[in-house]
């Protein structure tokens, strides 16, 4: 089971420090919220643990290996990262798109073969994208994209999946669509979800558990409930609020 | 395929034949661009200012170059027009044409800009100074069958480029947005320097002008033996890093995301399309068009996927070169340039009408 170990991580940008003294360990199978507000480094942080970003201090440990001893393609077979937008240049069939997640698995001249397009209409089933199979992606919506990328993930088939706000710019049912595919895929697939968000709220009521991160440091690490007390969140957002853990986990 | 079928709606597997086409697709264009090549090859033969009966060119090239047994019947003349002017002119054209259409390709993938030609990142300019330079400086020179205008042509496309990628490095912008603005300041510069050449060549403009707007009409065999291999190296590189390519269309991060090692494979893509566009203008001059729209006619059927984009593009780019160039010099040597543009704008205009939703014809 993938399991995702951050010693010491530390991260600088020249002489601004964007990360510092970050210490989580991440379990196989852990449905983990990465919160704080804008300028915190959630975003960071996630580049580092992809390796797309190299620490400046400390280390990155996936599966017990340091990152800096794993190639490009291997990290990207155990690392799927849905991006929060992508800016595609030219007209993309869903399903295109979606095949581009098998990329880490593809050899040189090689083309997809036959079990590729098998894990390429699965992810499109299981991200429920059946409908939108020959459409250009570019003509979907923001919520019907975020999903096409979240399959393009699935499709890479790696047991770590991150996100970066995958929620941003959706609707309140595109919102609640992602959030319960994520718990799905986390609950049944038994992928590890780590997921960059700004919604506290969304945060509390689909994840377990919630990482706060406040000027590069981790500042709280727990369930909900704990994370976003009250005072903590007054502390780190700068702002009286109650973040509202009840209600059942409902589909709209 | 283990997939499940909705109701009133066809099942995946279906599907891949109906509405997924692109894994099936390719082998069909394939075979209709296969087809077009050898019939453009035929023609590109058969057809010129001297007219050679079309049973006289099928005989000669199978008694030449396939060494069956055909009684001779035809006069000398024909077998040297075919053979040493037609042949040759027709296969730098499908090499150049291929050549541009793969590196239009792969330009547009790397830099994320369907605006993008072979052209973009210098070459053009930089191809056409030194091929301006050669015809002021009164030096006869050759190597491998080449003149002077070839060789300072290919020499002036590679430092262009490499002088853009140099320069683009110390931008402060986006390395995409770095690299485009600065290819096109270095071709500004470059241009002016061609202006100042043309200027000053007096009764040599004529030759300038022509290589500026393309022309095949003095391809020799040591030009093919020379930019052939050239081309062929830079587009098989091209076909392997395919999947690079393909990555490449989602941005650097996400890219980097599906396991590639973006800087790297930027650097191999543009090396490959720079150096299959010096190989193609250093022969041919400055030939538009067929590396900025035979990319988008292939992307329209097949979709934007490199592994059969490139390939796809190589053939049709090769057809559609070699007839333009058939059409170039039936009514006595127009610069093929022109015909590029005269018959593939409209050609193109007439797809993109037809274009109803994304790339689907």
């Amino acid at each position: 089971m993938s399991e995702l170990r951050l010693v010491d991580v530390g991260l600088a940008y020249g002489s601004r420090t964007a990360l510092a003294g970050i210490d989580v360990t991440v379990a196989g199978g852990e449905r983990v919220a990465v919160l704080g507000p804008n300028g915190a480094g959630k975003s960071s942080l996630l580049r580092c643990i992809t390796g797309v970003l190299p620490v400046s201090r400390g280390m990155v440990l996936l599966d017990g290996t340091p990152l800096g001893e794993l190639g490009r393609e291997t990290i990207a077979r155990r690392i799927a990262v849905v991006p929060q937008q992508v800016d595609l240049p030219f007209a993309i069939r869903v399903e295109e798109v979606v095949a581009l997640g098998r990329i880490p698995h593809e050899r040189a001249f090689r083309g997809p073969g036959a079990r590729d397009r098998e894990i390429v209409s699965e992810a499109i089933q299981r991200v429920g994208l059946d409908s939108f199979v020959g459409r250009d992606a570019r003509e979907l919506s923001l919520g019907e994209r975020q999903l096409v990328l979240i399959a393009m993930a699935v499709a890479q088939q790696a047991r770590l999946l991150l996100l970066d706000e995958p929620t941003v710019h959706l609707d309140l049912r595109h919102q609640v669509r992602v959030m319960d595919l994520l718990t799905d895929l986390n609950e049944r697939e038994g992928l590890t979800i780590l997921a960059v968000l700004h919604d506290l709220a969304l945060a509390a009521h689909y994840f377990p558990r919630a990482l706060l991160l406040d000027a590069g440091r981790l500042v709280a690490d727990g369930g909900p409930a704990q994370v976003l007390a009250p005072d903590r969140v007054r502390a780190t957002f700068g702002v009286d609020a109650a973040v509202w853990m009840g209600g059942a986990r409902t589909g709209v | 395929m283990r997939v499940g079928v909705a109701p009133g709606r066809p099942a995946l597997g279906d599907l891949a034949h109906t509405a997924t086409p692109s894994w099936r697709r390719p082998a069909v264009v394939a075979g209709v661009g296969v087809i077009a090549l050898a019939v453009s090859l035929l023609a590109g033969i058969a057809f010129g200012s001297v007219s050679i009966p079309l049973g006289d060119t099928v005989a000669i090239l199978a008694h030449r170059l396939l060494g069956w047994p055909v009684a001779v019947t035809w006069p000398a003349s024909s077998e040297t027009i075919i053979l040493e002017l037609r042949l040759p002119r027709v296969l730098m054209a499908m090499f150049a044409g291929g050549g541009l259409a793969v590196a239009g390709a792969t330009m547009q993938g790397v830099l994320r800009n369907p605006l993008a030609d072979p052209y973009v990142l210098g070459t053009a300019s930089g191809a056409a100074l030194g091929a301006s330079l050669a015809v002021l400086v009164p030096i006869q020179l050759g190597v491998l069958g080449l003149g002077l205008t070839q060789l300072l042509a290919f020499i002036g496309a590679v430092v262009a480029v490499a002088l853009v990628w140099r320069l683009s490095r110390a931008s402060r912008l986006g390395s995409l947005t770095g690299l485009l603005l600065t290819g096109y300041a270095v071709g500004s510069l470059l241009a002016a320097g061609l202006a100042m050449a043309m200027v000053l060549s007096g009764a040599q403009l004529r030759q300038i002008v022509f290589f500026l707007l393309g022309s095949l009409a003095t391809a020799t065999w040591q030009q093919v033996a020379v930019a052939a291999p050239l081309i062929t190296v830079g587009v098989a590189v091209l076909a392997w890093r395919a999947r690079a390519l393909d990555a490449l269309m989602l941005g650097d991060e996400t890219a980097a995301h599906l396991g590639l090692a973006v800087a790297r494979e930027r650097v191999i893509l543009l090396a490959c399309a720079a150096l299959v566009t010096a190989a193609a203008v250093a022969t041919c001059g400055l030939i538009g068009f067929v590396g900025l729209v035979v990319p988008h006619m292939v992307r329209l059927v097949v979709g934007p996927a490199a592994r059969p984009l490139l390939p796809l593009a190589a053939i049709f780019g090769a057809a559609f070169l070699a007839l333009a160039d058939l059409l170039a010099r039936l009514p006595g040597e127009l610069p093929v340039g022109i015909v590029t543009a005269v018959i593939g704008a409209p050609f193109f205009l007439l797809i993109l009408r037809h274009v109803r939703t994304g790339y689907e014809l």
